[in-house]
């Protein structure tokens, strides 16, 4: 079972999910249109790539923007949150091991103390994204079945792993969990909501330029969005 | 039922039917019509396959529902936090729907979906600001507003709007001879205290050819006559068209993007016609970008530019006293609390936030300029915008709406507000007449025309 979930099946799951995000970043190029959004993507990519490029970096900065800054309990979480939902799984001792077995390679691994300790955040942080859907009015509404799935889908290879890691309850149990756990997560990637993994490059790119290239870039002023 | 004779799919095309949906007093029997439309889901659907791209549809789809977009919607803060009201599920639960649904909704959705788009949403831009995923309602309510006008479910007076647009190609019924006569009018109303003062009609190649909101002509020529004061005195060698005069666009409030770009083409024909060196519009936000921004991707001009370069009129202004083509006499600087109004549409739109600054330091004694919070690109609607000043059905709606505006002028404490835009300063008006703050409002043109000093060869012999 474990041989068969982390050997073929794991690299179909990384095939899927590798050429499904590009697949949809390829489809969301392809479907720009200048004159549907009004923006002269090609005659002006200079100015455009530019804006583009700013607007992402600046979202990616904690408190970069305006908007981050008029909610800085929620920009903490949602940093702290994102960040553990990717650095772990990439730098993680663990997978570096098995990585390693399989293609020779190996990146960084973290300290077991960080390792757990963003993995904890990522636990933390997904109940405070649930109790915020239920606390506030305004996320509330917005808030369907489907958002919770999610948050119940990306959290969930952390929380296995840690119960595996702490040894609590069977440990092969809990490990075929995890894997089982992360290989949907990743199969969910280009699926749904989740694809915002790179879609949020793109979207922000293509803000980026329409404000680059028409609101205001090309007056020479760097608005903030 | 099939299509109502006021309320149907068509849009006015003829005097005729303008003048009946006209005469229909408050669109009573129109709105009663309304409610028997039929939807015609099909091509709803087709429409929505068609025109739906990358953009609007990974928007819908990847929203995170967190809300990071409620708070920076004026009309979700003035409406007492509904969570109705936030820019998300505003859009989602109409477009959204519709596009969940294949088209396959309701006369009374679509309904509702107008209330929404019209009188819950001004296009005003801001909350796209804040989406993490760049999502921008303004943008997505404009769409929603091509669809529902595309099947009849548009408020009265925008009907009427663009039909007057198709029919006179103006947002009112100003012909080209009304126009015409208006210039010359102003031009022989003036003369005495402005010796040569001039509205050339139809020069050809001048270095500016101005143009402006129908409006302005139809009840409020003194706002020519001053734009001709200002070009006068700053010895502009200009004209202004015959035809192509009008650059505003009430069909870009309705969703009637075939009218848009109709109305563009006739704008650019004049600069075709004229070859003007460069064209130069009025204070109004929303004709700044029908015709600047907008427009040139309406008529398909690939590079997104006008035919020729094309400012607002702060950018003109500020030119002209940065080359001392026009000089203030520092005496007659505005000496009391004042605050500017920057309009989404060419400041959000456009990035044109300083230049209004920069005009305020000439004409604004140092220390009497109080800015609102918060300004320039994050700057509220006027709480009039994309249409919601004009539709009567909505004006309790529009009328809660200003109180963002009402506040924000209030923290300034200035009683004079600059508002270089015709909704704007609309919007402003109505707020005093509604709420009576004691606040007064202006154009920049009369402002400068009251303390610009006049070089001696302009002024009328004793
Ligand atoms: S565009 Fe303006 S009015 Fe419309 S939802 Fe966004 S912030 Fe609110
Ligand atoms: S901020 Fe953006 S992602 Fe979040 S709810 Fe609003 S529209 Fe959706
Ligand atoms: S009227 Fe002025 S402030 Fe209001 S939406 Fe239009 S440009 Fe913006």
């Amino acid at each position: 079972m474990y041989d068969l979930l982390t050997g073929p099946l794991l690299w179909l799951v990384f095939i899927v999910t590798f050429v499904g995000l590009i697949v949809r970043v390829v489809m969301y190029i392809r479907g720009l249109n200048w004159k549907l959004d009004r923006v002269a993507y090609r005659p002006h990519l200079g100015h455009g790539l530019k804006h583009a490029a700013r607007s992402i970096v600046f979202f990616l900065i904690p408190f970069g923007t305006h908007s981050w800054r008029s909610r800085p309990l929620f920009t903490i979480l949602f940093f702290a949150f994102h960040i553990g939902l990717l650095v772990t799984p990439i730098f993680l001792e663990a997978h570096n091991v098995m990585l390693e077995k399989s293609l020779g390679i190996r990146l960084p691994g973290l300290p077991a103390g960080v390792a757990d300790m963003l993995a904890w955040t990522v636990v933390v942080g997904g109940l405070f994204m649930v109790l915020r859907r239920i606390a506030f009015s305004d996320v509330r509404i917005l808030t369907t079945a489907y958002d919770y799935i999610l948050i119940v889908i990306s959290v969930a290879p952390f929380a296995t792993g840690l119960i595996a890691r702490y040894e609590l309850g069977n440990y092969d149990f809990w490990l075929i969990a995890h894997i089982l756990t992360g290989e949907i997560w990743l199969l969910a990637l280009p699926f749904t909501k989740l694809s915002h993994v790179v879609l949020f490059f793109m979207s922000r790119m293509q803000l980026g330029m329409d404000y680059g290239i028409k609101r205001g870039g090309m007056k020479g002023t760097s608005m903030s969005w | 039922m099939p299509e109502g004779t006021l309320c149907n799919k068509q849009p006015i095309n003829t005097d005729e039917q303008l003048k009946l949906v006209l005469n229909d007093k408050g669109g009573k029997q129109y709105y009663a019509e309304m409610e028997q439309l039929d939807v015609d889901t099909e091509k709803l659907w087709n429409t929505i396959q068609k025109t739906m791209k990358s953009r609007l549809k990974t928007w819908l789809e990847i929203c995170a529902h967190c809300g990071l977009c409620s708070e920076s919607c004026f009309l979700y803060q003035v409406n007492g936090r509904k969570p109705e009201q936030v820019p998300s599920y505003k859009i989602q639960s109409t477009l959204g729907e519709i596009v969940k649904k294949k088209g396959q909704v309701s006369n009374e959705f679509m309904r509702h979906c107008m209330d929404v788009a019209w009188s819950w949403c001004t296009c005003c831009n801001r909350c796209g600001q804040f989406c993490p995923h760049g999502i921008d309602m303004g943008v997505m309510f404009s769409y929603l507003r091509g669809l529902l006008y595309s099947q009849g479910f548009v408020p009265w007076e925008l009907k009427i709007g663009s039909g007057m647009h198709r029919v006179y190609r103006a947002q009112m019924d100003v012909t080209t001879e009304d126009w015409v006569e208006t210039c010359e009018w102003m031009a022989e109303e003036n003369e005495e205290e402005w010796p040569g003062l001039e509205i050339p009609v139809d020069k050809e190649g001048a270095d500016i050819m101005y143009t402006c909101n129908a409006r302005e002509p139809k009840h409020y020529p003194e706002d020519l006559a001053e734009a001709a004061i200002l070009f006068h005195v700053a010895g502009e060698n200009w004209t202004v068209p015959s035809e192509g005069w009008e650059q505003t666009s009430l069909s870009m409030f309705a969703g009637d993007w075939e009218c848009c770009k109709d109305n563009v083409e006739n704008v650019y024909a004049a600069i075709e016609r004229l070859k003007p060196k460069r064209a130069i519009g009025t204070e109004c936000g929303h004709a700044h970008r029908a015709t600047v921004i907008e427009g040139p991707y309406w008529v398909g001009r690939e590079d997104g530019q006008p035919p020729v370069p094309f400012m607002h009129y702060v950018e003109w202004l500020l030119e002209a006293l940065e080359t001392g083509k026009i000089k203030i006499d520092p005496a007659k600087r505005i000496k009391e609390p004042v605050t500017l109004q920057d309009s989404c549409n060419y400041v959000r739109n456009q990035g044109l936030k300083n230049v209004t600054r920069k005009i305020i330091e000439y004409i604004v004694e140092p220390g009497y300029f109080r800015e609102m919070a918060p300004n320039k690109e994050y700057n509220y609607c006027c709480g009039g915008g994309g249409g919601f000043n004009g539709i009567g059905k909505y004006r309790p709606q529009r009328n809660v709406a200003l109180l963002k505006k009402l506040q924000q002028i209030q923290d300034t404490g200035a009683k004079l507000v600059i508002a270089p835009c015709h909704n704007c300063w609309d919007a402003i008006r109505d707020l005093e007449e509604e709420y009576e703050i004691g606040i007064r409002w202006s154009f920049l043109k009369p402002l400068v025309i009251n303390m610009m000093i006049v070089p001696d060869h302009l002024k009328p012999e004793e």
